[in-house]
């Protein structure tokens, strides 16, 4: 099986690369960021499946780093883990579209069944986006056929 | 001044209000108030009666003293008219005889029988010729020959041609007046008519004032000598032992208090044709009486008025100062409310502020041990394998403690985001006991149901309720021995009210716990509980608008009471 690809942003280094090489030892890819910024550069160098990400942050905070996330790759799952969440930074990122929200410190092993969840759902949502694709080129031949269609009566 | 002691007095009244106040102020505030407000209430009514009192004297004096004047003018003219009466009927008798008829003793006889017929209190009668001798004498004495002319009296007359005596004892030995004319003939011979007067019709005069028995009237002549007898100042010829007052010829009333200590009103009027004064002397007390019987309805007036004022002024001050103090208890109450309140909600911010700043470095310390423990666990051959998994474990075990007590907190710090929906109380109560079922049946305590039919539905968040039921229950399960039994029961309070109570027969608490139960971090589960579940509790029904108390007694049980508004409070959602 392919190893899911995890970006790791969280500013707090000694935390984050513990994380990390857990996480590897667990089968998974995980690259590191210590930034907003570092994030979203690694975010165009390599798509990640997964992204693990703290809300807050110096520089660009987590909320907009998921806020771009979701613009620029939406089917990139977004899970959330820090230590200062209040109750509207959650609402606020499950509006935005995140996936899951944890709060530190989180058990290892309910991490990883949320971003094996998370990857899941990444799946689904690119089939579910090929299959629109298709239905939408159905539909714009049916709209093609209509417009014929109607053109055809009108011009009688 | 009086501004001073006034502000002085009513600083307490308007500075009062600043600090909370004593039971002791306020009884110095209620004698103040009654007093000041029985001070301006009755002020008014002293000086009216005060006022009243003089008038109504004055007028009454009037009144005693206008029948005395009268009565002295009245007796004045009697007594002149007496004496004028007289003065001309010996005038008429001296020109009308001729000298040789009025020497003739028996002519002067019969003149004298028919005088004292006509006129009451002729004693003699006696013819003086110009030398001074008695030429003829009728009446009761011998006096024939005797010779006046040395005596003050007859150069007088002979002077003035008439003349009217004072009182005096005389040869006689008894009061009289005497009364003398001188005729002058045309050949300028001149003779005198001498009568003398009996002083009882002067007593009779007096008598006819018909005067109370302690009053005294009296004549006097103008150096203050008796002329008749008086009933407190001597006999007849005695000199008053009163200064006399100046002349007047009016009725005068003055008041006087006499060498005997008398309060007395004196009235006099001095005789214009005489040397006569006539007097008179009225006690004041029994002038008074009348005063007395108004004086005292004006009194009885006066003071059930005072009474009456003193009484509303108390009864008002008393309803002013009993809705001060409650006005005052609430706003104690209300500022306690708050003060509580704000304690919570700064605990809840520092609590929060605590929490975050704690997960952070509780994470790197459950990544770091995590990481460690991976690492042990792949080396196959890691020497004391076991120990160390163990020690790992054990800081896992120790972080996943301090997380669920950050999360707590934070669990505290939020209680903001309240989902209402219409909810069935008693179907809350059976869900939140499924999840402690188990404990209960393990430790024999018996869960005893008591939910009112047809309950009311009530509009409230489902989760916050749970955690109000589950956290009370806990304490009452944590309170009960085993076997203990903890009951729950709801009802329908009124239109706009479901209560709920739950009852346990635990350990109970003391008064002193009682106070401190709804604070934060306050436990009696030492090294156990948080001290958030009751204040959390709290702070959940308060913020669904319900009110929650508690009853307890050591040894003998908890109850607490929980009354949920069928409707949130508005800014609940």
């Amino acid at each position: 099986m392919k190893k899911i690809k995890l970006l790791l942003v969280d500013d707090e280094e000694n935390f984050v690369s513990a994380l990390a090489e857990r996480l590897q030892l667990r089968d998974f890819r995980p690259k590191v960021a210590l930034n907003g910024e570092e994030g979203l550069d690694a975010l165009e160098k390599e798509t990640p499946d997964v992204i693990v990400l703290d809300l807050r942050m110096p520089g660009i905070d987590g909320m907009e780093v998921l806020r771009r996330v979701k613009k620029s790759h939406p089917q990139v799952q977004v899970i959330i883990l820090t230590g200062h969440g209040t109750e509207q930074d959650r609402e606020e990122a499950s509006r935005i579209g995140a996936y899951e929200y944890h709060r530190k410190p989180v058990d290892i092993d309910d991490l990883v069944f949320s971003i094996k969840n998370a990857y899941r759902k990444k799946l689904e949502d690119v089939m579910v986006a090929a299959t629109f694709a298709e239905a939408g080129d159905f539909s714009s031949a049916d709209d093609h056929m209509l417009n014929e269609g109607l053109k055809d009566k009108v011009g009688k | 001044m009086f501004k001073k002691i006034l502000s002085h007095h009513l600083r307490d009244i308007q500075g009062g209000m600043d600090d909370s106040m004593s039971p002791e102020r306020y009884k110095v505030l209620r004698t103040k108030l009654v007093g000041l407000m029985a001070v301006v209430a009755a002020l008014p009514l002293l000086v009216m009666a005060i006022i009243n009192y003089h008038q109504t004297q004055t007028a009454l004096n009037r009144e005693v003293q206008n029948p005395l004047r009268a009565m002295l003018g009245k007796t004045k003219t009697s007594l002149e008219l007496f004496l004028a009466e007289r003065t001309s009927a010996v005038s008429f008798i001296v020109n009308a005889y001729p000298f040789q008829e009025l020497s003739d003793e028996k002519a002067l006889n019969r003149i004298f029988r028919v005088m004292k017929q006509e006129f009451e209190g002729f004693v003699d009668l006696g013819l003086i010729d110009s030398s001074g001798t008695q030429v003829s004498y009728a009446g009761p004495y011998n006096l024939k020959g005797k010779n006046y002319s040395e005596q003050a009296w007859f150069n007088q007359v002979r002077i003035k041609g008439k003349y009217i005596s004072d009182v005096f004892l005389g040869f006689r030995m008894f009061p009289h007046v005497v009364i003398a004319v001188q005729h002058m003939s045309d050949s300028g011979e001149s003779w005198i008519l001498r009568v003398t007067l009996d002083t009882r019709q002067f007593d009779k005069l007096i008598a006819a004032m018909s005067l109370e028995p302690d009053s005294d009237a009296f004549i006097l002549n103008r150096e203050g000598v008796l002329q008749t007898p008086s009933n407190y100042y001597g006999k007849v010829l005695e000199k008053l032992p009163i200064d006399m007052p100046p002349a007047t010829y009016e009725s005068t009333v003055r008041p006087l208090v006499d060498p005997a200590g008398r309060d007395l009103f004196m009235s006099y009027i001095f005789s214009s044709d005489s040397d006569f004064v006539i007097m008179a002397m009225k006690p004041r007390a029994s002038f008074t009486q009348t005063w007395y019987t108004v004086r005292s309805d004006l009194a009885f007036i006066f003071l059930s008025g005072l009474v009456l004022i003193f009484l509303v002024a108390y009864k008002i001050t008393d309803l002013l100062l009993k809705r001060m103090s409650d006005s005052e208890m609430q706003r104690e109450m209300a500022f306690k409310q708050m003060e509580h309140t704000q304690k919570l909600s700064s605990i809840g911010r520092l609590a929060a502020g605590l929490a975050h700043e704690v997960n952070n470095p509780l994470a790197i310390i459950n990544e770091k041990t995590g990481l460690m423990r991976d690492l042990i666990r792949l080396k196959a051959e890691f020497p004391d394998r076991d120990k160390f998994l163990g020690l790992t474990d054990a800081v896992t075990k120790a972080v996943e403690r301090c997380r669920g007590i950050t999360h707590r907190m934070l669990g505290f710090a939020k209680r903001m985001e309240v989902k209402i929906e219409i909810l069935d109380v008693n179907e809350i109560i059976t869900e939140t006991l499924e999840f402690l079922n188990k404990e209960a049946s393990y430790r024999n305590v018996d869960i005893r149901l008591n939910l009112g039919d047809n309950l009311p539905h009530i509009a409230s968040d489902r989760g916050q309720l749970q955690q109000v039921f589950l956290n009370i229950v806990n304490n009452a399960l944590a309170a009960v021995a085993d076997g203990g039994f903890i009951s729950m029961t709801t009802w329908e309070k009124d239109l706009d009210t479901v209560g709920v109570s739950i009852q346990d027969n635990g350990c109970g608490m003391s008064e002193a716990t009682l106070g401190h139960i709804f604070e934060p971090f306050f436990t009696t589960k030492k090294g156990q509980g948080t001290g958030l579940g009751l204040s959390i509790t709290y702070g959940i029904i308060k913020r669904l608008g319900g009110e929650l108390t508690v009853q307890s007694k050591v040894s003998q049980g908890t109850t607490f009471t929980m009354f949920l508004p069928k409707k949130p409070p508005e800014g609940a959602m």
